[in-house]
């Protein structure tokens, strides 16, 4: 698994996105990026090379299943590592990010455990 | 007019239909005629109260005052436990830059603490969700007592403006946006482990 790929973590909660980059650094990932919603995310990935997207559902403007959505739509991007990090823990939530192609789900509150065995999960599967 | 019909637009149209009642009966009432009319008037006086009672609400004190004080004073919840959160994750770090002059069984108790604080600091994201949740309520809330003041006066509303239809809404919405719920009550939701089952199921 390599741990030096670019992993963007987007979440409207800064102190959320500071919580997932101090534990991604623990499990060394240091290069991490952030962004506030999946309009500004999506910026990014196109502008990036990004091996790793972590991103939250409930974000405006264009929340997390939309971002995810938009990044399976897109040539380059459509095969990323994608993990949806979120407090949305209803099962149609699941089954509709299924649908569109996330990589795996986390319900939060989560813990650094999981975490680290969904990464992984991803990346040695990517 | 009969007895305890209330004045006004609304007074006028229950006296209206009470001597539409009697215009039909011709001679003296009959027992039944008499307790259809007096189920009439009864009609009239709970409309006055609840006319009044609707009154009394002070919809505008709900609306100017109440409904944005308790958003101010949850809006600052909100900006407290974050401010308190960072600083908390400010002493997080400084452990961490710490650990470093630290070795073997120290460092790795050190660095198991620091986990579950940042786990747990992760609250302050589901409690602020939580919170916007009951802001939202709030606001549907005092949309709602609006439409029936405005309703009961005979008045339109300071936001007479239709809203569009629900209908007409929901298909401007993403679907990210109609299934983006907020946090779950505990029990209501799907645990981690049930969603690992629910993912494996698709493979």
């Amino acid at each position: 698994m390599d741990k030096n790929i670019n992993v963007l973590i987007v979440d409207d909660y800064r102190t959320m996105l500071r919580i997932i980059r101090n534990l991604l650094k623990q499990l060394e990932f240091n290069n991490v990026d952030e962004a506030v919603d999946g309009q500004e995310a999506l910026a990014k990935l196109r502008a990036g090379n990004f091996g790793l997207v972590i991103s939250d559902w409930n974000m405006a403007p264009m929340t997390g299943l939309d971002l995810l959505k938009e990044v399976r739509a897109d040539q380059r991007l459509k095969n990323l590592p994608f993990i949806m990090i979120t407090a949305e823990s209803k099962t149609e939530n699941v089954v509709a990010a299924k649908q569109a192609g996330v990589s795996n789900y986390i319900v939060k509150p989560f813990n650094a455990e999981t975490l680290r065995e969904k990464i992984e999960k991803v990346l040695v599967h990517a | 007019m009969p007895d305890g019909i209330p004045q006004g637009p609304e007074g006028d149209r229950i006296e209206a239909t009470v001597r539409a009642v009697l215009a039909t009966m011709a001679g003296d009432l009959t027992a039944k005629e008499s307790a259809l009319l007096a189920e009439l008037e009864g009609l009239g006086r709970t409309i006055a109260r609840a006319k009044a009672e609707i009154a009394a609400l002070k919809v505008e004190d709900i609306r100017d005052a109440h409904i944005p004080s308790a958003t101010d004073e949850l809006d600052a919840i909100v900006e407290h436990t974050a401010h308190a959160t960072n600083e908390i994750l400010d002493c997080c770090e400084t452990l961490e830059q710490m650990q470093a002059e630290l070795s073997g069984e120290a460092a790795d108790k050190l660095q198991g603490a620091v986990t579950r604080i940042y786990e747990a600091c992760s609250f302050q994201d589901i409690t602020g969700q939580r919170i916007g949740k009951v802001v939202t309520a709030l606001k549907a809330i005092e949309a709602r007592i609006s439409t029936i003041v405005s309703a009961a006066s005979g008045m339109p509303g300071p936001e007479a403006a239709p809203a569009p239809a629900a209908s007409s809404r929901d298909e401007k919405r993403t679907e990210g946006e109609k299934l983006a719920n907020g946090p779950q009550l505990p029990g209501a939701g799907v645990s981690q482990s049930e969603i690992d089952r629910l993912l494996a199921s698709f493979d």
